[in-house]
Parts: C-alpha cells; structure tokens; sequence
C-alpha cells in the first residue's frame, strides 16, 4: 500500500503548531453576547423564586431567563442515535436543581463584567430538599432525584425513576453459581472507580447566530454534529431545519464533548434574541457541572479449577449516573460484555447491573466508556487468581485468553474475526522483562521495584447503529474534495480518512482536500466516538471511492470513445487499449463541467453489523517506596492489535495519550465531595492529571491482525489504550507491597498507610 | 489606565482596566495562539513572553506588562514553523491547543540551554501540561529538532 500505513503528517498539523485561530473562541464573533449560567449551590433543591430585576437593571444585560422562559420539553444530552437509550430526563432550565452546578438561570449580557455582575445579582430563593448521595444507596432511596412525571425512557432498558433507576438488566450463559461452586479456587472483589474526567484542554464552548435564512447556526466543540442538531430541536422545541451545527477545531474531546454541554445555553439565547452569543466553560464548571466517567463498583467473581482453567466469570456493576441519565444505560453494557469476554471458552458467565440516579454531577462518555471499569475489575481479579493458584500471570492469561476464531458469547454472540492478543501479551512480556522482572526486587534502600500487567479489549463502532458517510468529489484539477460528518477532535481522523481516500484513487494525500463536519454538507455521520471512526466511515470512504473510480471511468470511456472493457486507468490517466488515447485526471475533471451527465461525485454510507474488538497487553514496571508509598513510573509497555495501522504516528500517540491519561486515572485523579454534595477538585490544581514527570518511560508496538470487515483490514484504536494501566499498575503495587488497592486512583497516601498497617 | 506595550514589534498606547489579565489583552489584540486551559496557572498553556522570559499570561495583569516586550507565537512565526514541524512529524501535536504554550516554553528552553538533557527537557516543560500525547511524542519531537540544530539545520 502506498499511503494507508504511513506516518502521513496531519493536515491541520502547521495550523496548529503555528497558533492559527482555528478554535471556537477563536473565531466568534466579536460582538456576540456572552452567555453564563447561574449554578446551584444544593445537592437537591426546588427554585421557589428568582427575583430578576436587579440583575436586569445592569448595563449591558440583554436578557435573563429561568426555568419559567424554557421549553418544557424533556430531552437528553447524549450524543446518540435516536431514540436515545438515555432518559428524557433534562431540560434547558429546570425548576428542580439536582446537583451542586445544576444552572438556575441563563444571563446574557454585552460582556463578561456585566453578566458576572448580573449572576451576583440574581436572588433566588430555594427549598433545599434531602439528598442522595451515595450511589450504594440511591435504588430505592426514599429521596427521588427525578420524581417528575413527564420523565421519560425511550428503550426498553429497565429504567424507573421512582426507584432511582437509569436502567438495569442482567444475561447469561450457563449456570454461574453452580459452576463457581464447582470450581477449585474462586476469586472475588469489589472495584470503585471514581468519577475521572476528561480534561480536554479545551474546555466546552459554543457560539451561535442566525444565518440569512432566520435558522440557528450553532459552531461548537463537539464530536457530534448530527446529535447536537437533532438535541438543540428537542430543547428548543424547533424544527431540525432550522438549525445547522458546525464544528471547526477541537482542543481534545475523549468523550466529554460526546454530550451536549454547552450547546443549548447560548443556542437558546440566539434563538430568543436574534443576536450572536457564545458561552466558554471555565475549567470550574468543566471540572463541576459536565460529563466525567460514571463512578462504579464492580464486583467479580472468576472461577478456576486448580490446574488455573477460568470456568466461570460473574461481573455485577453498580453505575453512578449522577443527576441525569446520560450514557448511563449504555456504558454500564460494556463493563460487562468487554471484560468477560477478554477470556474464551467460559462454562459460564453473569452480568448484571444497575445504574442509579444521584444528586451528584452527572455523567457522560469517557473514552473507554464502561469498558476501562470493568476490564480494570476483572484483570485485577484474574492477577489474584494467579497470585491465589501460584500462577504466573502470563500464563493463566495464554491458557485462558480469547482466540481468534472463537465465538464470543458475552460479546453478542460476535465471531473473533481477528485476534493477535497472545501476540500482543508475548511482546508485552518480552519488552517488560517479565522473565527476569516478576514480581519484584528489593533495592534495599526501602524501595522496591516490581512489574505488573493486564489486558483489555473495546469495539469498534457500535455495531448495527452507528452510520458512517463519506461524500468524494473530483474537481477540475484532478484533485479530490472528501467530505465527512465525523469529528477530527485532534485524533488525525480528517488526515487518516484521507489517507484511505488517496488509496482507492491512487492518489496522493496532498490531493484529497478534507471538510467536515457541518450538518448542511456534510453527508450523515453519528459523529467521533465509539472507536467508530476509523473503522464504520473508514469504510463508507473506501466505498465512496471505489465507486466514484467507476464513474471517472465511464467520463472517461465517454471522452476517448471507447468501451468499459478496453478501458485502463491508473489514477491519473486513462487509456484505451484498443487505440492507446489517452485523457488525463485533470482533463476528466474539467471535461465534467463541461456538457457532462456523469456526476463525479458519490456519497457512500456504511454500518456494520459486527463490532470487531482491538485487543492490547500492557505492562508497568514501577519503584514503589515504602516509606512514603510514592509510585514511580519507570516503563510503560503495550503492545496493540487495531488491525492494520492506518497511521503509525498518530496510533502510537493516541497509545501513548490514552496510556498516561489511564495512569492519571490509576493513580493521581481524584473526585472528592463535600458532604454536602459538592465537588472539592474543582481546578487543575485540585485534581491532578499527570505532567510529563508523572508518566515515566511509555512504550508502544503493535502486532496486528487482519480485520476481514475493516477498511484495509484495520479495527479502532481510540478508546482501547485507557484500558490497561489501571489494572497493571495495581498488580505492580500488589507485587511491591504484597495489598491489593480495590479503589481508584492508589494514592500514595492510600499505599503508605496500607502498608503502615 | 494607560499602558504602553510592544506586542509582537508593535507598538501599542492603550487605557485599560486595571484588572485586566494580559492574557485578555494579548487574545484582544489577535494574538490567538495564547489560550487559557485553567484559571488557576497550571497547564502553561497562555505561555508568553515578557522581556523574553515566559510567563503565564493568565496571572500577569497587563499593566504589569506597562513598558515591556511581549511576544506570542505570532510573532515567532519562523521558530514556530521550524520547530513546529518536528512536533507534527511526531503527530504529537494531536489537538493543538496545548501547542502554542508548550512551543512558547520549548523555544525558552533552547535559547537558554541549546543542548538540554531528557531530564532537562521534562523538568523545564513540566508546566505545560497536554491531554492528548502523553508527552512521548512531543519528546522525540524535541529530541528530534535538537539532532538537527546540532547536524547544522540539515534534516
């Protein structure tokens, strides 16, 4: 191949390293009004009464509303296909605040002094109610934290908001309790994952105005352009045609902006005034009132005979949806359905799940998205199963491991197409040392050195739902326009879709311009998440293209009168056999504005009923002290299976990212709460995402396999590399310290005071 | 108050309130490659400079910068390029938005100490903080441009 494969540079990559205004704030307008909200200050509290008038009087405030001037329209703001398995459970402003952060009251005003002014000014009067704060506690709870009747859920996916229940549900194959009885050893836990967040660093934004046509244009930093489209007229209560949501840059999403946080602020205020507005999250309120990761317990059970054959897995996962439902009944599946079926030929398996309301800050998606809980749950589990059997770790994993080719019953009954996780672990092993390595070694100066591993898995897409298109041009110089609904967010997708495209047309990357994603142009795309991006409109690209060569062709066969089959072309030119006449690329190009009844243009839409897992290893080597129960870093190792590699570079640095965000969440990112209900890491000072000093040496190789369905073989990459540093970590810290931490992030703190005891 | 500040070469006389941040300032006048990530000095990424040393633009009142150079990656243009295209050739530049701030403090660290160590390098670069490389990427990208400042600028 001559494109797919390199380390092709980013398009957008000078742009960016030069400081060019390509970002939201960036290029707003001027004029647009600023836009903030009023936040809450109770956990659970009803607006009695918001006196207005004050803040209304301070110059330069255009307008201020309350739940009272809102729509009263429940919808979502999760980024998902419709009809979205989360609740209905939002409105713009709600007169029932049910966080700390939940908005009061929208004020828009010329400019930001005068709207901090008016926010200080806003008397509001509330009835604090009783909250529920704690997840283990909330089905049930005597305290509702959606207690309204127009609440609705528009799945089958057992949610009930008089029990606290954003959904529930359980599947199973075999008889679990009958084989964990049968079994010789069995292992079991209880693992908490706190509520880690995102931190892009560029925090929500959005600005809006009104086109010509009276319609609201909506520019925000979103992977979603569709969904924020199809949100904002639920919200609003407008049609679909009357918005069109645009996306320039995006400073890093991983989730976070996979729901629509700050769109319908300022979205609203355009609409209502007419005029220009914008809202920029501060890191506080992106910190407070967004969508981190949903908090969960998941208990495992996993049963071996003693000869260390894995007979039986049973997850249970308690899922923390905060105050509103988003992502809630679809995050908590993968913690169950990526994790088990890490391990092939079980006798059985059980996962069951609830997901509860609370009245803390809600959650979102999270790269990983269920997956990184559950698969840090279960591969902890399996490490002390192998500690249990006497195992080497390694070796319980080879002996139990997913292969390719094996019917995965956890993972939808899906066939493991492509498989080369026991390649991936093999390299792992070598790379670490493991031989020599495993467990530890003291150095005698209090401080120990010690290796762990793990491993993960994800999806690629979400199989049967989500939609990729691709649109493909040929312009008069024989230079090709492609343009996408799915979101670059940083990732590279615009370069590596291009890449794909200059495959097919055997044609260089330089010669595929990219423009995307903007709901009037842009051909459907459910948006970047999911690890959807490379794989489900990898391949509606590769249609588009194969197609789009066809119709060159048939301009062609037109413009040197010749036939189909005497036809040959290249890429660049075209030739008749029969006669040897020639017309080149840029010749068909402008021959199609020319008299021309052949389109040389194709969109192609692609949706896969399959989801083919990446799978990875990883694995940490650590110097753990004793005294103070510091964990540093000093390699990081993981060897990947996305497939073919459709970009070196940017796959590796995707690794590499989502590997040191997975650390920050294993050791240092901590969500605390007042017990109140409010959030105490509200700042980058209070909650620590690592420095370059805090990740050590990070190490990535891939050995792929080939993925049959895939676009030139190639799975996803994107979300499977938060995967492993949680579990490995802990293992290496077991193995230094001999305890096993069952709760995110192992502080030092939390090490130094286990092994005080 | 009135403030007298050359941004980027230019000269500029303007009154301003005197909280205003020179982040504010430096944004109002163009200069968007400076970002705020946090509000709090932690992520480096409204990195200038002042009198060519960098500061956070986000803790420096602009009349603190009353009679002073300050300088932003618009006006380092040609370090930016020339050292901005190791980055990307890393694909470490990922999102972006971290770049300015980090390139701003990377070209600090090469005027001050040209052949710095790895651990020169993470310790001097330890402010900027970026979500998406996980910092490895930017090292071979840094380790990549010194090797080529040392061959004499040839790649």
């Amino acid at each position: 191949m001559k494109t797919v494969g390199k380390p092709v540079i980013k398009k957008d990559a000078m742009a960016l390293v030069t400081g060019q205004p390509v970002y939201t704030d960036d290029i707003a307008p001027k004029d647009c009004l600023i836009v903030k909200v009023l936040r809450s200050p109770h956990a659970n509290a009803l607006v009695k009464q918001v006196v207005k008038e004050g803040a209304m009087r301070i110059p330069g405030i255009e307008a201020v509303y309350t739940w009272e001037d809102v729509p009263g329209k429940r919808f979502t703001m999760a980024g998902q296909t419709y009809p979205e398995p989360s609740p209905y459970d939002r409105l713009i402003l709600d007169r029932h605040m049910r966080f700390v952060g939940d908005p009061v009251a929208i004020v828009a005003g010329a400019d930001a002094l005068c709207v901090d002014q008016a926010l200080a000014a806003l008397k509001v009067e509330y009835e604090v109610l009783p909250a529920v704060l704690d997840f283990r506690k909330a089905k049930d709870h005597e305290v509702l934290v959606h207690p309204e009747e127009d609440w609705r859920s528009l799945c089958p996916v057992g949610a009930d908001n008089r029990r606290n229940l954003c959904a529930s549900g359980s599947m199973e194959k075999g008889d679990v309790d009958k084989v964990l009885a049968d079994c010789d050893v069995v292992v079991s836990g209880s693992y908490h994952v706190q509520a880690a967040q995102q931190t892009m660093m560029e925090t929500f934004r959005t600005f809006c105005y009104i086109d010509t046509y009276g319609r609201l244009n909506v520019v925000s930093s979103t992977q979603i352009v569709f969904h924020v489209r199809r949100i904002l007229s639920h919200a609003l209560d407008i049609p679909k045609s009357m918005i069109r949501a645009v996306k320039p840059r995006i400073g890093g999403g991983f989730g976070a902006k996979q729901t629509v946080v700050s769109e319908v602020y300022p979205a609203f205020v355009t609409w209502m005034t007419k005029k220009p507005a914008k809202m920029v999250f501060s890191r506080e309120e992106t910190q407070t009132a967004s969508s981190p990761r949903h908090e969960m317990e998941v208990s495992v059970k996993i049963g071996a005979d003693k000869t260390g054959n894995i007979r039986a897995i049973d997850v249970h996962t308690l899922s923390n949806t905060g105050a509103y439902g988003e992502h809630g009944p679809t995050t908590v599946g993968l913690s169950g359905t990526k994790s088990i079926s890490l391990y092939g030929e079980l006798d059985a398996h059980r996962f069951t799940y609830d997901v509860v309301y609370t009245n803390k800050m809600s959650a979102g998606a999270y790269r990983g998205y269920g997956a990184t809980q559950g698969i840090y749950a279960v591969e902890c589990a399996v490490n002390e199963l192998a500690a249990k059997l006497s195992v080497d770790p390694v070796k319980l994993r080879l002996d139990n491991m997913v292969r390719e080719g094996q019917v995965m019953p956890a993972y939808y009954g899906e066939t493991n197409t492509s498989c080369a996780l026991d390649r991936c672990l093999l390299k792992v092993k070598d790379m670490i040392g493991w031989e020599e390595k495993y467990p530890c070694r003291e150095l005698g100066n209090g401080k120990v050195r010690s290796v762990g591993l793990a491993m993960g898995m994800q999806s690629s897409g979400i199989s049967g739902v989500d939609v990729g298109s691709a649109t493909i041009k040929l312009n008069e110089d024989g230079i090709y326009t492609l343009l996408i609904g799915a979101a670059d967010m940083g990732t590279g997708c615009d370069t590596i879709l291009a890449q794909m495209a200059a495959e097919c047309l055997d044609c260089p990357v330089d010669e595929v311009i990219v423009s995307g994603a903007d709901t009037d142009t842009s051909p459907y795309d459910s948006g970047s998440y999911a690890s959807s991006t490379t794989y489900v409109t990898g391949k509606a690209v590769e249609k588009a293209c194969e197609k789009l060569t066809r119709q060159i062709k048939e301009r062609a066969c037109q413009i040197l009168s010749c036939s189909d089959e005497t036809l040959f072309f290249d890429g660049h030119q075209a030739k008749d056999l029969d006669t040897g006449k020639t017309v080149g690329l840029k010749e068909i190009g402008t021959a199609s504005m020319c008299g021309n009844n052949v389109a040389l243009q194709v969109t192609e839409t692609h949706s896969s009923p399959v989801s083919p897992p990446p799978f990875m290893a990883g694995a940490v080597e650590i110097e753990l002290d004793k005294e103070t129960g510091h964990v540093e870093i000093i390699d990081y190792v993981a060897v990947i299976d996305c497939g073919t590699v459709v970009n070196p570079n940017l796959a590796r640095v995707q690794a590499e990212g989502g590997i040191a965000q997975g650390i920050g969440m294993a050791l240092y990112e901590k969500v605390q709460y007042t017990e109140d209900g409010k959030l105490l890491n509200n700042s980058l000072m209070q909650y620590k995402i690592p420095t370059r000093l805090d990740v050590g040496k990070i190490r990535v190789e891939f050995e792929s396999s080939y993925e049959p369905s895939g676009p030139f073989g190639a799975k996803s990459i994107g979300e499977i590399v938060i995967n492993t540093p949680a579990p490995a970590l802990t293992h290496a810290i077991y193995n230094a310290t001999g305890i096993w931490f069952k709760e995110l992030p192992v502080t030092s703190e939390k090490i130094a005071m286990g092994l005080l005891k | 108050m009135q403030i007298r500040i050359t941004l980027n070469g230019r000269k500029i006389t303007e009154d301003v309130s005197p909280d205003l941040l020179l982040l504010d300032w430096v944004r109002a006048h163009g200069c968007y490659s400076v970002k705020r990530g946090c509000e709090t000095s932690n992520c480096g990424l409204c990195t200038v400079f002042m009198e060519d040393k960098p500061v956070l633009s986000c803790s420096v009142l602009a009349v603190r910068a009353d009679g002073k150079r300050i300088e932003t990656l618009e006006g380092l243009r040609k370090e930016a390029e020339e050292f901005g295209a190791f980055i990307a050739g890393q694909g470490a530049e990922q999102c972006g938005f971290c770049n300015p701030g980090m390139i701003m403090n990377a070209i600090a660290l090469f005027r001050e100490n040209p052949e710095p160590s790895e651990e020169e390098i993470k310790e001097y670069l330890a402010g900027n903080l970026c979500r998406c490389s996980g910092y490895e990427g930017q090292l071979r990208g840094i380790q990549a441009f010194l090797a080529y400042k040392k061959g004499g600028g040839i790649q």
